[in-house]
């Protein structure tokens, strides 16, 4: 596989004119914890990510906090860097996010520790810091803590990234994957495969040209208005690496469900259909990052879709399938010819780092 | 997507699936020999709209599963080799040898690559002039003429460090072999429509003539597959056996005149050795001597010692259409996608593969 | 592994297309087909057009398809 990163063409985007943008590459300095790490902090990470705990700079962030947490952790080491509809530090963000929205917390605090590559471009990394920066901004959350290390040349690839979020959850709202019931919706906010299809195009193996973007997002806003119409939602999942199928087929192991899913309601954009046709890929195995499925009630469907399209993430919403009823877990799909057929979970790797 | 929304109408399928009903079909076999074909049916869920009395078998189509356990044994043993990057077409990787697969050898630092073109493979042989790469070339008439173009461009661009690992198969001698071994009452074969797209339908023309079985060339869609199990039954009722095209649009009765000529200037027929079906002759695709230093089997030293095959697989007789998948002990207990015994459960083309995804 | 899908050539440069499949592009070598046209469809497999799609003969399988529906 080709590098995950590449020299930045065009000027350095305008920033902060420091002794740091003279440096132009990272340097195993950086991540020492001596005055080069210090002055990188200062003058390219904190400025971004600027808040009142986060400034005062201390070795661990001290915050308040009365009730129910939810608390997660997830790693990125998407291959390339940069890819339509977003990046990698856009990612780092919101998939922990979205792993507390879909618990039904509202998410609070984010800390990100990355370990950098030595020769990483300063400005890419600049790039990725403003990138988080602005989808903490649009999820609401903060980002109080973290760390950053630099490893030898060819000892990782460009960045890696680790956030760990916590929220508060309301103890009303009793969401998890083991709670589907017989008679449940099953309800996606959009179109499915956009992510692992804009991966896929960025990536130069395949040497495919597409206009498909990332749908990577922060759906803790529009979780929460879901909530708020409903509060007999049962089970809430984001359909990342695996795809929709292997997400079904978790809920179903968990649930001791039997779930049916309906090729033709499935909302398949025209352009990761032609990626997925050419590739000889299944698009209910490709990764979504702005993807929420909710189970629900059937009589609560309504409200909830209603609620959902008024959302810019969920204009697209639809029903894709219900929960049958209890039984060996299964996840049957049935077809656009109208037989029915078993959607098994993904085995093996469809494509490796892909988030 | 224009010529494939259209062989998927679900309001055709329905009239064909009716049409075929009406003909009352009795004990009907009709095998399908293309991986392609064995992952549509499944995929689209075809059986469970055709009546019972017809019955699709899946045979040797998957090229990975006809690999020999010997050849697979010897790419690991060429993998392996310092300096050398082993490209080849993703279902390969996870094959197991008799120790080992690519992918547990690309684990353990090989240089293994999987490619979507063997241009691909040029492109890395252009930028790795220090280093040997060769692709493992699996496959039938499809992709033969793809890889012919690979050789032959390497030569005429002077890509010293490129080889290939000639592994290709024909679909007509293993045809033959299976009629001559008369395991199973054959009423009729499917015809895998890319195949003939390459070689046209003259090649199973003895299949008809010499033992009076009906083939049609069928195109992927549930409609393409649906009208040619149709058209093969109008011929079984009418006591007709002849080659048919469905795949009209896309398969010429004369093949692609310009990919048989460079099959035939960087190709010879050779006899292979076929895991299920034993060694048939003519039955192989080997670098005639203009591309000898092209040839990986030439390059390197890649004696094995004798494969061990996992005893109790089925993968042989599943390959023949002579045991289904569920019918072998190892399906879906010990032999799983994710710890697989044989190529038939790891190949995304695999019979034993599509039964476990689809129909378990 | 037959997968080849029909896709809409949209520029040609001697042995290679730029194709369109539903808004995703690619190039492919077309060694193999002679008096190829843009606006042609062709089969593309493992990067290589193996055939173009004989779009009288599409018309006239999808025709007696539909006299298929339509009876009865």
């Amino acid at each position: 596989m080709a590098r995950a990163w590449s020299l930045l063409k065009g000027p350095v985007p305008p920033g902060i004119n420091t002794i740091v943008d003279m440096e132009e590459r990272i340097l195993l300095g950086h991540g020492s914890g001596g005055k080069l790490s210090h002055r990188l902090l200062k003058e390219v990470v904190f400025p971004c990510f600027s808040n009142p705990i986060l400034d005062k700079a201390d070795d661990a962030a001290i915050f308040d906090c009365k009730g129910r947490l939810a608390f997660t952790t997830d790693s990125f080491v998407v291959h390339p860097l940069f890819f339509p509809g977003g990046d990698i530090g856009k990612l780092a963000v919101c998939g922990t996010v979205n792993d507390l929205a879909v618990m039904a917390a509202k998410p609070l605090y984010l800390t990100a520790a990355c370990i950098v590559e030595e020769g990483f471009e300063i400005s890419l990394l600049k790039k990725v810091i403003r990138s988080m920066a602005e989808a903490a901004k649009l999820a609401g959350v903060e980002i109080i803590g973290g760390d950053f290390k630099v490893v030898e040349k060819n000892s990782c690839d460009g960045i890696f990234i680790n956030t760990t979020g916590i929220g508060m959850v309301d103890a009303k709202v009793k969401v998890s994957g083991n709670n589907a019931k017989a008679g449940d919706a099953i309800i996606i906010n959009g179109n499915i495969g956009e992510h692992g299809a804009a991966v896929m195009s960025a990536r130069q193996d395949y040497k495919l040209e597409t206009n498909i973007k990332s749908d990577c997002a922060a759906l803790n806003h529009l979780i929460a208005c879901i909530l708020k119409t409903s509060s007999k939602v049962h089970v809430m999942r984001d359909p990342t690496r695996g795809g929709v199928a292997t997400t079904l087929n978790e809920v179903a192991l968990q649930s001791g469900v039997r779930i049916q899913v309906d090729e033709d309601s499935l909302p398949i954009p025209e352009a990761v259909k032609g990626v997925c046709e050419l590739l000889g890929i299944d698009p209910l195995y490709m990764a979504n990052e702005g993807k929420v499925l909710v189970f629900a009630p059937g009589s609560e469907s309504k409200k909830i879709l209603s609620a959902m399209r008024k959302n810019p993430l969920g204009k697209n919403s639809r029903i894709i399938g219900e929960v049958i009823k209890k039984d060996t877990p299964l996840v049957l799909l049935r077809t656009a010819i109208g037989s029915t057929r078993i959607l098994d979970m993904l085995t093996g790797e469809q494509l490796p780092r892909i988030c | 997507m224009k010529y494939i929304d259209e062989f998927r109408d679900k309001d055709i399928v329905k009239k064909l699936a009716q049409r075929i009903k009406r003909l009352k079909p009795q004990n009907i076999n009709l095998m399908e020999v293309c991986g392609t074909h064995t992952m549509a049916i499944f995929r689209s869920g075809i059986k469970q709209i055709l009546p019972q009395g017809v019955n699709i078998i899946s045979g040797p189509g998957c090229p990975v599963c006809v690999t020999d356990q010997g050849d697979i044994d010897s790419m690991l043993k060429l993998a392996g080799i310092k300096n050398v990057i082993s490209t080849s077409f993703g279902d390969m990787l996870r094959v197991p040898g008799t120790t080992s697969s690519l992918e547990k050898e690309r684990a353990k630092g090989c240089d293994i690559r999987s490619v979507y073109s063997p241009l691909d493979s040029l492109e890395i042989a252009r930028e790795n002039k220090n280093k040997e790469v060769v692709f493992l070339a699996v496959g039938f008439e499809t992709t033969s003429p793809a890889i012919a173009s690979a050789v032959s461009d390497a030569r005429e661009n002077k890509l010293d460090n490129f080889s290939i690992y000639p592994c290709h198969k024909l679909i007509p001698p293993a045809l033959e072999a299976l009629l001559k071994a008369k395991e199973l009452r054959l009423d009729g074969f499917i015809c895998p429509g890319h195949v003939s797209s390459i070689i046209g339908s003259a090649s199973y023309e003895f299949v008809a003539s010499q033992h009076k079985i009906p083939c049609v060339i069928s195109g992927f869609e549930p409609v393409d597959i649906l009208e040619s199990i149709l058209m093969l039954l109008k011929q079984i009722r009418e006591e007709r056996a002849e080659v048919e095209i469905q795949y009209k649009r896309a398969v010429r009765p004369e093949g692609n005149p310009l990919a048989r000529e460079l099959l035939k200037d960087v190709f010879t027929t050779t006899e292979a050795r076929w895991r299920g079906l034993g060694t048939i002759p003519e039955s192989g695709l080997n670098l005639n001597s203009d591309f000898k230093k092209f040839n990986a089997k030439e390059k390197f030293d890649l004696t094995v010692k004798n494969p061990v095959r996992p005893g109790n697989c089925l993968c042989g007789q599943v390959l023949r259409g002579v045991k289904t998948p569920d019918q072998c002990g190892l399906f879906a207990k010990a032999c799983t996608p994710e710890n697989p015994y044989g190529p038939c459960m790891v190949s995304s083309e695999g019979t034993c593969a599509a039964w476990y995804k689809y129909n378990r | 592994m037959c997968l080849a899908i029909p896709v809409k050539v949209i520029k040609i440069k001697e042995n290679s297309a730029q194709v369109n499949m539903a808004g995703v592009k690619r190039l492919v070598d077309v060694r193999f087909l002679e008096g190829l046209q843009v606006g042609d469809y062709i089969l593309v497999h493992a990067g290589f057009a193996i055939e173009k799609i004989d779009e009288e003969q599409a018309k006239e399988t999808l025709k007696l398809l539909e006299q298929i529906y339509y009876d009865e």
